[in-house]
C-alpha cells in the first residue's frame, strides 16, 4: 500500500514527476521552435489578411471622419424633414477642410456608393462654395443644385455616420437599408449579385459532379492495373498538374472556340453545320469543361489513394458469397471508397467555388463566377472593402459546406492520401 | 447412400497467364463429397491457380472443371454457390460481424427471421456468439478468421474452399484454429478444399493431400500414405523429413533392390526403378533408422556422431553415414542409455522396406 503511494525518486534525488515534466518541458520547446516558423508564415500570410478583410469589410471610419462637425450635428435631426441650418453649417466647415486637403473626391466616391449622384453635385458645391458668404449655409447649398435641397440625399449622408456597416454584406446579397432603415431588396433588374452567387454554386456542383463521374473509373483503374500501365496513366493523370493554369486554359480556347479544333471536328464529321457553329467557349459550357479538366487531378488523388487500399479480395468475397459483380461493387466496393469520395468532392467544390482564372478566361458573360466580380472590385472600382466583403461571404460559405459535410458523412471520414 | 466420388471433377486442366509457361499442367483430380483435401505445395506450384480456377475468379486455358457433375466453367462466381475463405480473411470492413454474415443471405433473398437463425448456429459453431454487433477491426485476428469460416458455411455451401486461411496467425492460434476446422468439417460433413503450403497442417486436417510441384499433383492420397510412402523424391523431400542417398542400382529381384552408393551398398525397396543401372534416390525416414538395432535389420552400417542438438521430446542426432554427412536421426529422450555422444562411433540399422529407391534427384 505505502509503496504505491510513495513518491518515486530519481537516482539524484528529485522526484521522478517532476524530472520527467522537465524532461518534457526541454521536448515541447524544442518541437514549438520546430514549428514556429510555419506558424509565424501562417499568422502573417493568413491569419492577418483575413483578419484584415473582416475588418476592411465592416469598416465605415471614412465618411465619419471626413465629415465629424456633420454627424455630431445631426444626431439630434430625425430624419424627417431637411434638416436645420446647423447641420449645414457643421457639413460646409467639414467640406471646406475636405477641399483644402482635396480630399472631397473620396467623399463623393463614398457617398455615391450609398446613393448614386452625389458625384456631380459634390463637384458643383466645390466650385459654388468658393463665393459661398458667411450664415445661412442651407439656402445656399440648396441653391447649388435641387439635389441638395432633397431630404434623401441628406438621409443618406446620416446612413454613412456609423463607424461599421454591414451595407457591404447587404450588397453582395442585393440588399440595402432604405430610408426608413428597413432591408430590402434592390429592383429586379438590378440584381447581379445574387445570379452569380447562384451560377457559382451551381457550376461548382456540376463541376464536382462531372469530376466524380470522369474520375471514379480513371482512380479505379489506377488502382488495378498492373503497375507498369498504372504508372503510365498516373502520369497523365499529373501531366496536366504540372502544367501552368494558364497554358492549360489557353490551350481550351483554342480547342473551344467557334473556329477551333472541336468545331471544326463537328463539321468535319458533319455533326453540325459550318455556318451553325456552337458556341462552346465565353459561356458557362466553356467553364464546365476547362474547370473540370483542370480540377480532375483533384479526384482522382483521394479517389486513387483510397482505392488502393482496398484488397481486391473483398470484391472477390462479395461475388463468390453470391453476390452479382453490381451487387459486389454497390455493397462493398463502394461504401469503402465514401472517404476518398468525400475528400475529393470537397477538395473539387471549394476549389471551383473561388475558380477564378478558368471562368474570366473561357468563361464570358454567362460564365463568370463570383470571385470575377471579387477581383472587378479590387482591380476596376477599388471598391475593396466591397470586395473583402465579398471574400469572406464567399469564405463562409465554403465554412458552412464544410460544416454540413461534417454533419453528414463526418469529418473524420474523410481520407486525402 | 453412396457418395459422389466425383463431386469435384479437374478433367485435363491447363492454366496459363501470359501464354508461355503453364501454371498448371494437364491436371486430373477427383474430390469426393465430404472430402477434406488439401492442395499443398510450394508457392509458385499452381495450387492456388487451381482453387481460383474452381472458384471462378480464373479460367482454365484447356479443360474443364465439372461440380456436382455440371461442367461450371462458364458460370460466374457468383453463381457457383462456394464457400470461400481468403488468405486475409477478406471480412466487409464497413460491415459488422452479422451484416458480414448477413450478405450471402440477403442476396440470395433469405427471410430475415431464418437468416437470423442460420447466422446464430453459424456464429455458434466458431463460438463467436455475442459478437455479431462488433466491427471487423474490433477482432483479433483468430476471430477474425472464425467470422470468415463462419460466413463461408452459414448459406451451407456443398463445397468450401480456403486459401492458406491461417496463415497470418501465430502458431499456437493457427494449430487450435487446425483442429476447430477440421472438427466443423467433421460436424457438418462439407466438403473442403484447402489450399496451404504448411505440410503440418496438410497432414492435421485433411483426408487426402494432392501434393503439387511445378504445375501438377505430384502425388495424391492419404496423410499417412504420403508420409510413409511417397512416389517420388520431390513428395519425399517435401513432406517431412528425409534422409537421402543417391546411387545406382547394381541389382533387382524379389520386391527388393542393391544400390551402390560411391563407397559402400545398401538394400532397398525399389519404387520407381525398373532395373539394373539406373540412377536412384534412396529415401529413409529419420524415425526408421535405429542407433544398435535389437532386431535384425538387413541394413547395418557405422557412423560418425557429427552433432546433438536436444530438442526437449527428442534429440536430433547428424551423422557421417556412408558419405552423406546429412544423415539425420531422431532418438526419444527416454533411450537415454544409448551412447550418444559427439564424436562416437556407432551402428545404424534399418530394413530395407523403409528405404524407398525413388527417381534420382
Amino acid at each position: 500500500m505505502s509503496s504505491e503511494t510513495k513518491q518515486i525518486l530519481t537516482t539524484d534525488g528529485i522526484p521522478l514527476e517532476v524530472s520527467l515534466k522537465k524532461a518534457e518541458r526541454k521536448n515541447k520547446i524544442k518541437a514549438f521552435l520546430l514549428v514556429a516558423p510555419l506558424l509565424f508564415f501562417l499568422i502573417i500570410t493568413y491569419v492577418f489578411p483575413i483578419g484584415d478583410m473582416l475588418f476592411r469589410s465592416v469598416d465605415d471610419k471614412m465618411v465619419t471622419q471626413m465629415l465629424p462637425k456633420t454627424f455630431k450635428a445631426m444626431e439630434t435631426w430625425d430624419g424627417q424633414e431637411l434638416p436645420e441650418e446647423e447641420v449645414f453649417a457643421a457639413f460646409h466647415e467639414d467640406f471646406i477642410k475636405l477641399v483644402e486637403d482635396k480630399r472631397e473626391g473620396k467623399l463623393s466616391t463614398q457617398l455615391n456608393y450609398t446613393k448614386n449622384g452625389f458625384k456631380s453635385i459634390i463637384k458643383k458645391l466645390r466650385r459654388k462654395s468658393k463665393s459661398f458668404e458667411e450664415g445661412n449655409y442651407k439656402e445656399q447649398i440648396m441653391s447649388v443644385h435641387k439635389r441638395w435641397a432633397d431630404v434623401e440625399y441628406w438621409r443618406a449622408i446620416k446612413r454613412r455616420a456609423p463607424e461599421f456597416t454591414s451595407q457591404k454584406y447587404l450588397k453582395g446579397m442585393d440588399m440595402y437599408v432604405n430610408e426608413e432603415g428597413k432591408i430590402v431588396s434592390v429592383e429586379e433588374d438590378r440584381r447581379i449579385h445574387r445570379v452569380l452567387w447562384l451560377r457559382t454554386l451551381e457550376i461548382a456542383f456540376f463541376v464536382t459532379v462531372f469530376c466524380f463521374l470522369m474520375a471514379y473509373p480513371i482512380a479505379h483503374l489506377l488502382a488495378t492495373l498492373p503497375m507498369k500501365y498504372s504508372n503510365l496513366l498516373m502520369i497523365c493523370v499529373l501531366l496536366p498538374f504540372w502544367t501552368s493554369l494558364l497554358v492549360r486554359t489557353a490551350s481550351w480556347m483554342i480547342l473551344l472556340q467557334q473556329q477551333g479544333i472541336v468545331n471544326d471536328f463537328f463539321v468535319g464529321i458533319g455533326l453540325v453545320a459550318d455556318d451553325n457553329r456552337p458556341e462552346m467557349m465565353y459561356n458557362k459550357t466553356g467553364s464546365y469543361v476547362a474547370m473540370t479538366q483542370i480540377l480532375l487531378p483533384f479526384m482522382v488523388l483521394p479517389l486513387y489513394s483510397v482505392m488502393k487500399t482496398i484488397s481486391p479480395s473483398l470484391m472477390r468475397a462479395g461475388k463468390s458469397l453470391g453476390g452479382t459483380p453490381f451487387v459486389a461493387f454497390w455493397k462493398v466496393y463502394f461504401p469503402l471508397t465514401i472517404p476518398g469520395i468525400g475528400a475529393g468532392c470537397l477538395l473539387v467544390f471549394i476549389l471551383a467555388i473561388g475558380y477564378y482564372i478558368t471562368p474570366a478566361l473561357v468563361g464570358g458573360a454567362s460564365g463568370t463566377l463570383i470571385s470575377n466580380q471579387i477581383a472587378f472590385h479590387m482591380k476596376s472600382t477599388l471598391d475593396w472593402s466591397f470586395a473583402s466583403a465579398m471574400g469572406l461571404m464567399l469564405l463562409s460559405g465554403v465554412l458552412v459546406i464544410y460544416w454540413l459535410y461534417n454533419k453528414i458523412v463526418g469529418i473524420d471520414n474523410i481520407k486525402l492520401g | 447412400m453412396s457418395v459422389n466420388k466425383e463431386f469435384v471433377k479437374f478433367e485435363n486442366v491447363d492454366k496459363s497467364y501470359d501464354g508461355k509457361v503453364l501454371v498448371v499442367k494437364n491436371l486430373q483430380l477427383d474430390i469426393a463429397e465430404g472430402e477434406f483435401i488439401t492442395m499443398l505445395g510450394p508457392s509458385g506450384s499452381g495450387k492456388t491457380t487451381c482453387l481460383m480456377m474452381l472458384a471462378g475468379f480464373e479460367t482454365p486455358t484447356n479443360g474443364e472443371i465439372y461440380l456436382g457433375g455440371k461442367a461450371i466453367s462458364s458460370i460466374p462466381p457468383h453463381k457457383r454457390g462456394i464457400g470461400m475463405v481468403f488468405q486475409n480473411y477478406a471480412l466487409f470492413p464497413h460491415m459488422t460481424v452479422y451484416e458480414n454474415l448477413a450478405f450471402p443471405l440477403r442476396v440470395r433473398k433469405i427471410p430475415k427471421d431464418e437468416a437470423d437463425k442460420k447466422i446464430d448456429k453459424a456464429l455458434s459453431m466458431v463460438s463467436l456468439q455475442g459478437f455479431a454487433s462488433r466491427m471487423p477491426g474490433q477482432l483479433s485476428g483468430g476471430q477474425q478468421q472464425r467470422v470468415a469460416v463462419a460466413r463461408s458455411l452459414v448459406f451451407d455451401p456443398q463445397l468450401v474452399l480456403m486459401d492458406e486461411p491461417l496463415g497470418a496467425l501465430d502458431k499456437n492460434l493457427r494449430e487450435s484454429m487446425q483442429y476447430e476446422i477440421k472438427h466443423i468439417h467433421e460436424s457438418i460433413g462439407v466438403t473442403v478444399v484447402y489450399v496451404t503450403h504448411d505440410q503440418s497442417e496438410a497432414l492435421t486436417m485433411s483426408n487426402r493431400i494432392a501434393v503439387f510441384n511445378d504445375g501438377k499433383v505430384q502425388q495424391l492420397s492419404s496423410p499417412d500414405e504420403l508420409y510413409e510412402k511417397p512416389v517420388n523424391s520431390f513428395v519425399a523431400e517435401f513432406i517431412g523429413e528425409n534422409n537421402t542417398f543417391g546411387g545406382e542400382v547394381s541389382d533387382i529381384s524379389d520386391g527388393k533392390c542393391k544400390v551402390k552408393l560411391a563407397n559402400a551398398e545398401i538394400i532397398a525397396n525399389p519404387i520407381s526403378v525398373k532395373g539394373k543401372g539406373e540412377r536412384t534416390t534412396v529415401s529413409l525416414r529419420p524415425e526408421r533408422a535405429l542407433i544398435n538395432p535389437s532386431t535384425k535389420m538387413d541394413n547395418l552400417h557405422k557412423g560418425k556422431i557429427e552433432e546433438v542438438i536436444y530438442h526437449g521430446d527428442h534429440t536430433r542426432v547428424r551423422i557421417n553415414l556412408l558419405g552423406n554427412p546429412e544423415f539425420i536421426l531422431k532418438v526419444p529422450n527416454s533411450s537415454s542409455n544409448l551412447d550418444i555422444k559427439l564424436g562416437n562411433e556407432i551402428n545404424i540399422g534399418w530394413n530395407s522396406d523403409d528405404a524407398r529407391a525413388l527417381d534420382p534427384k
